[in-house]
């Protein structure tokens, strides 16, 4: 039976190459992570931690700055983001029965994973064109991208939450509106959390909105309506520099960003291990 | 090595992880005949059948012991290849699970393309063929190229089983075939299964007393995961000779 | 006689006045439906709004050149201040051929190892590790991508392809290291995350039975895998659209390796190219007067438009074919 002979061949070579795809992937996380650490690791130090960005010639500096001007724009993209996206959540979830349900629904899907440039020149247009670059401009487009990993994951965290509960409450006699804000959203309140922080480390890592809102900053905060240094954005414009002490600058960035981002993410996955 | 059985079954166990699923059967199946294999839910019969043709073990954690000899060769031996055996056995599950994605005909032709026939004319005659063994034939050839979904259940039930028989395999192996199915499609598939028993080799495995005593030869009762007895059906049903069995029979448990 | 009666009368004044226009009485419960709806429909406005201030950014563009700038390939900011946008389309569109090129087969290897082939345990690690890739921002893909992977390509890939292929025009001229190709090889490795993650659940929503049929029929894993692939290839296709969404608007990593050269094709895969939008994050900073604004802004309308119509193709696709396979699966 040459036929099943054949077929055993493409059975085996299909297997290798399954697996081989998993090696395809997993080869540039490995890569990635660990240039990050290889290089970045030899940065850090007390005065990198505290010290502001270098000029060009400059030896020494570090990334104080930029880690409060992230904090800061993350932080403020928040204020906005967080109630919007968690009332959006709150309806999609709780009152799904209703016409517009599906519609914002589909919207929110849609904005979700948006080229972050695109958001960054709304801002520009609707911040900077009245105050300047500015932090406002820049937390005004992380809060746009922020807002629909808010709604879904506020969403899913709700939904979570067993009917039973939101009728228990309502056969003691609780308004459903209380019902909702007292308990079922105090029975999601993990989901949540966890979704707002993955929410954050997203926008912490955005570079190409703080880009054009924004741009390079190389002091403290000065203002609202002035801007701020930017972790992800320092990255960048290191990146691309010629001057070494800059590029080392832009390793030990990258380590600090990575071990933020990556350190929410774990943290949140442990916590939400019932998903998988 | 001339042997009237298609299976001689010796001392098969089974289990789930560490569930004792099948104890010590022995057993041997008669060739062109049907064989039922009956007793209450949880008894073990489900996974008897699975283990004539080696689909008990897909399942993780699940594990065989003893021997299974299919044409005088023990299937379990390390050397067979699962797959081989499975090709020489029909499988048709309690659920009809035609491929959904695929016509009529194309589910029918699954298993031959699957052996690298790509004759079209051969592929028609064998599809037709089946179509006509499964019954099914008439109330389909208007429109081979209709998805394999669109048909009633009993239709989907016969389709498959047109799909198991294109292989042109030497056993029919039958999952509770009926459960799901209303009383007319039941009638049509036990009709269907007599026939199959003048040149296949049919287990069939059911909850139904009424069903084996129509349609089998040779009737095995398991309770518990141990055969409790084995042999015609006939006698089985009118002279039984395990109190159990009688208790069975006539309805007082299960 | 002065009494506190007066928020009594307001309030039901109010009532009056919503009950008028919306039918229904102003109690908590409506009022709470009514402000998280108000707080939802935010969205509506958000995008309009995007819509409304890129087109407005873009007059003074769209009236200077009208259609001629979706296939005009001329981009001179200094001199004659012509601006066409067809290379960075075409170079956005080629850079993601490629990534879903490489992208899409990668990632279904990946789907098929997490919902076929792999042991329950084991395939939790590898999701986790697969999603800890889509944490990575872009910029950080961007810097591995100068150090670590166009040096890596250079030295040790190209080289040689061109040694084997070097008679394709592909595959000829010099090798500098980042370029088309290497865009996209980056956009790839980006996209598998989700591309992998969206196959491997559509996968895993095939019913065991279509399994256990092809299994009957004496088919290998292979064969059965390939049984799932079809069942699900509705799925599959949402999830490749998603993926195309996510490498035509990826900026930061792009823009660092592609070498951003403004050219209607490039010489070769090993050549400099230019997306939409990576000229958006090179120039936007550094254009010095209104049309040049409104040029990018424009670039921005166009990149819009095309990352809106493959997102809503995208879920339209992956929302009716989740729905379809649950719903065999159901019967």
């Amino acid at each position: 039976m040459a036929n099943y002979k054949i077929r055993k061949i493409k059975d085996r070579f299909m297997c290798i190459l399954v697996w081989l795809a998993l090696l395809m992937a997993l080869i540039p996380l490995f890569s990635i992570l660990g240039e990050v650490v290889l290089k970045g690791a030899s940065s850090i130090n007390v005065n990198f931690l505290t010290q502001p960005t270098p000029t060009v010639g400059e030896a020494g500096g570090g990334v104080a700055n930029a880690m409060q001007g992230t904090v800061l724009a993350v932080g403020l993209a928040s204020l906005i983001g967080v109630p919007i996206g968690l009332m959006s959540g709150i309806f999609l979830s709780e009152y799904s029965e209703t016409k517009l349900s599906p519609a914002v629904r589909f919207f929110n899907d849609v904005l979700n994973g948006f080229p972050s440039i695109v958001i960054g020149i709304f801002g520009y247009t609707i911040i900077v064109l009245s105050i300047g670059f500015s932090v406002m401009a820049a937390a005004f487009a992380l809060a746009i991208i922020m807002i629909p990993i808010v709604t879904r994951t506020t969403e899913e965290a709700l939904k979570l939450v067993p009917a039973t509960v939101r009728e228990a409450a309502i056969a003691l006699g609780v308004p459903r509106w209380k019902t909702i804000v007292s308990v079922v959203l105090s029975g999601a309140k993990k989901g949540i959390a966890t979704g707002i922080l993955l929410s954050l480390a997203r926008i912490a890592g955005e570079s190409a909105p703080v880009l054009v809102t924004m741009g390079y900053w190389r002091w403290w905060f000065a203002g609202l309506d002035k801007p701020v240094a930017n972790l992800a954005l320092n990255i960048y414009i290191f990146a691309i520099s010629p001057f070494e002490n800059w590029q080392t600058l832009a390793w030990g960035s990258a380590l600090v960003l990575v071990t933020l981002i990556l350190g929410i993410s774990v943290i949140v996955r442990i916590f939400t291990q019932e998903k998988y | 090595m001339f042997s009237p059985y298609k299976f001689e079954i010796e001392s098969l166990n089974a289990w789930f992880g560490s569930k004792h699923v099948l104890k010590n059967i022995n057993m041997k199946i008669k060739e062109k005949a049907v064989t039922a294999v009956i007793g209450p839910s949880g008894c073990g019969k489900t996974t008897f059948i699975r283990c004539l043709n080696r689909m008990h073990e897909i399942v993780p954690g699940a594990k065989v012991s003893g021997r299974v000899l299919f044409n005088g060769i023990d299937i379990y031996n390390e050397d067979v290849d699962p797959v081989q055996i499975r090709r020489k056995m029909g499988m048709v599950f309690q659920k009809p699970n035609p491929f959904p994605m695929m016509s009529i005909y194309d589910n029918v032709a699954a298993g031959l393309k699957l052996n690298g026939i790509k004759d079209k004319e051969k592929l028609d005659s064998v599809v037709e063929r089946s179509l006509k063994l499964a019954i099914l034939w008439d109330e389909v050839k208007d429109d081979l190229n209709k998805s394999g979904a669109s048909l009633s259940g009993g239709q989907q039930q016969r389709l498959c089983i047109a799909r198991a028989l294109a292989v042109e395999p030497e056993v029919m192996l039958m999952d509770e075939p009926c459960s799901a199915l209303d009383p007319i499609a039941t009638a049509k598939i036990e009709t269907l299964i007599r026939m199959l028993a003048e040149d296949y080799t049919v287990v069939i495995v059911t909850h139904n007393m009424q069903q084996a005593a129509r349609v089998s030869d040779f009737t095995a009762f398991l309770y518990l995961g141990e055969l409790i007895e084995f042999g015609p059906t006939k006698e089985i049903f009118e002279n039984p000779k395990s109190e159990l069995t009688e208790k069975y029979i006539t309805g007082e448990f299960g | 006689m002065k009494n506190s009666r007066k928020p009594p009368v307001v309030i039901h004044n109010l009532s009056v006045k919503v009950h008028k226009i919306f039918k229904k009485p102003l109690t908590g419960d409506y009022a709470f439906k009514l402000l998280t709806a108000a707080f939802a429909s935010s969205i509506f406005l958000m995008l309009g709004l995007m819509i409304y201030e890129l087109i407005k950014g873009s007059q003074l563009s769209l009236q200077r050149f009208g259609i001629e700038f979706l296939i005009g390939s001329k981009w001179d900011p200094a001199i004659s201040q012509v601006f066409g946008a067809l290379p960075l389309i075409l170079g956005t569109l080629v850079t993601s051929a490629i990534a879903l090129l490489i992208g899409v087969p990668i990632s279904l290897g990946i789907g098929l190892a997490l919902s076929e082939y792999a042991p329950k345990r084991f395939g939790f690690a590898i999701s986790f590790l697969v999603e800890l890739l889509a944490a990575v921002p872009s910029v950080i893909y961007g810097l591995w991508g100068i150090f670590t992977l166009i040096p890596f390509l250079r030295n040790n890939v190209y080289v040689y392809l061109q040694g084997f292929l070097g008679f394709i025009p592909l595959f000829s001229g010099p090798i500098y290291g980042g370029g088309v190709l290497t865009g996209g090889i980056i956009l790839a490795i980006m996209i598998i995350p989700m591309v992998s993650a969206v196959s491997r659940d559509v996968f895993s929503a095939v019913p065991d039975t279509q399994r256990e049929a092809m299994i009957s029929l004496g088919a290998t894993k292979w064969e059965t895998a390939k049984n799932v692939i079809s069942y699900a290839r509705s799925g599959v296709i949402g999830a490749v659209i998603l993926g195309l969404g996510r490498a035509v608007g990826e900026t930061m990593a792009i823009t660092m390796v592609i070498g951003n050269k403004f050219q209607l094709l490039p010489s070769s895969l090993f050549d400099a190219w230019y997306t939409m939008a990576a000229i958006i994050a090179n120039e936007f900073t550094e254009a010095t007067y209104g049309l040049y604004v409104s040029a990018l802004i424009e670039v921005g309308l166009v990149l819009f438009f095309v990352a809106l119509i493959i997102n809503v193709l995208a879920r339209l696709v992956v929302w009716r074919s989740l729905k379809l396979v649950r719903g065999i699966a159901r019967e």
